[in-house]
């Protein structure tokens, strides 16, 4: 009897094995055709994969925010619109931004660089840290985004957020993007461009609106791809690398 | 077993007055049935959408047959002029329904209720 048992467990230790081999392979197979085919996914992601860009500021042209355009309209969030009887400045200051420009100067040595800045996709982040709901977290693919379902809009990740990353939507909005949905109490940011990663595309748009070339956005895991070999080529730096957050966008050049 | 037949007998005709409810100029005024058969559908969509939602944002899985964006795409009717009404103005697919109803629907706080990539354009 006993070692019935034991046969049938052998049975169905190996038969997992080969499952888990199975929906191991699957993911890695999906990712190589996904961008060529253009598919919405169907499994889940995975840590196989994690998502990564390189800005090299280098190539960035002071005054140039071309990423910033692409991301707005790519988003949505052009159509915005300042609300009636508000204080321009303060709609300016406070109003939802995904991405923007930057202009860093070294004191000692006067060099001026501009970098585009947004969520930085840490691995680990701060705003997931402290969100009390779990509205803010990290997808198993490194992507950190604000699950909006559960937001309650009391805005510690942007507190927490070292780069200023993240937006509030203070008041109601009418105009939406079937692919960016939005509404008023939530908080916001940069998420690679999601839609377009889930359905098997492998540019964001920054990188898309980029003249200059100066954004790369790929899988850092996989050694082959584009990211990962221009990261490997030439030197490049995590903003506020002593906070040790393993940021999963880099910067050449500054 | 008599009662059984008779319950049976009123689902079905009510099933069969209620496909109308779908307006006229969309694309589900065309079809036969929505993603699941109409009586399913009536009652159980919120739980379809809000096991979705969760997956979609947590999981990506997109272009599985629960989707809001699904919903949008296939009940928002074109107007005389050729253009998208949203499914939550009065008369529309969801509004209708809600307003008899009287419950709320918090999904258009946030998404979108046209299926144009970039609605109110």
């Amino acid at each position: 009897m006993s070692q019935k048992i034991d046969q049938e467990r052998r049975q169905f230790v190996s038969v997992a094995g080969l499952a888990a081999a199975a929906t191991a392979v699957a993911p890695g197979v999906f990712l190589l055709g996904g961008s060529a085919e253009a598919e919405p996914r169907t499994d889940p992601v995975t840590d196989k994969v994690r998502y990564g860009m390189l800005i090299d500021t280098t190539k960035c042209a002071d005054g140039c925010s071309e990423c910033v355009t692409g991301c707005e309209k790519e988003n949505g969030l052009d159509l915005l619109r300042m609300p009636e009887g508000a204080d321009p400045e303060e709609w300016d200051r406070q109003r939802p931004r995904w991405m923007r420009t930057v202009k860093v100067k070294d004191r000692l040595t006067g060099r001026v660089s501009t970098l585009p800045m947004m969520c930085q996709h840490c691995e680990y982040p701060p705003c997931v840290d402290v969100c009390p709901t779990g509205a803010s977290f990290r997808r198993a693919d490194g992507i950190v985004m604000v699950d909006r379902h559960i937001c309650i809009g009391c805005r510690y990740c942007m507190m927490a957020c070292p780069y200023k990353a993240r937006s509030f939507i203070h008041e109601n909005i009418d105009r939406q993007l079937s692919i960016a949905p939005r509404g008023k109490g939530c908080v916001e940011s940069c998420n690679f461009c999601v839609h377009r990663v889930d359905n098997g595309e492998s540019t964001t748009a920054c990188q898309d609106a980029c003249p200059h070339g100066a954004i790369v956005f790929g899988d850092l895991n996989d050694p082959n791809s584009e990211v990962s070999k221009a990261l490997r080529e030439k030197a490049n730096t995590q903003l506020r690398a002593d906070l040790k957050l393993n940021t999963g966008v880099r910067y050449r050049g500054i | 077993m008599v009662t059984g037949a008779l319950v049976l007998a009123l689902g079905v005709s009510a099933a069969e007055h209620s496909d109308r409810s779908v307006v006229k100029g969309s694309k589900a005024y065309e079809l036969d049935s929505c993603v699941e058969p109409t009586p399913v559908m009536r009652k159980l969509h919120p739980t379809f959408i809000k096991h979705q939602r969760d997956i979609t944002v947590h999981q990506g899985i997109r272009g599985a047959k629960h989707s809001l964006s699904g919903c949008v795409d296939c009940h928002a009717a074109k107007d005389a002029q050729g253009k998208y009404m949203p499914v939550n103005a009065p008369g529309q697919f969801c509004e209708s329904c809600h307003e008899y109803a009287g419950v709320e629907i918090p999904c258009f706080s946030c998404h979108a209720t046209t299926p144009t990539g970039r609605s109110g354009e």
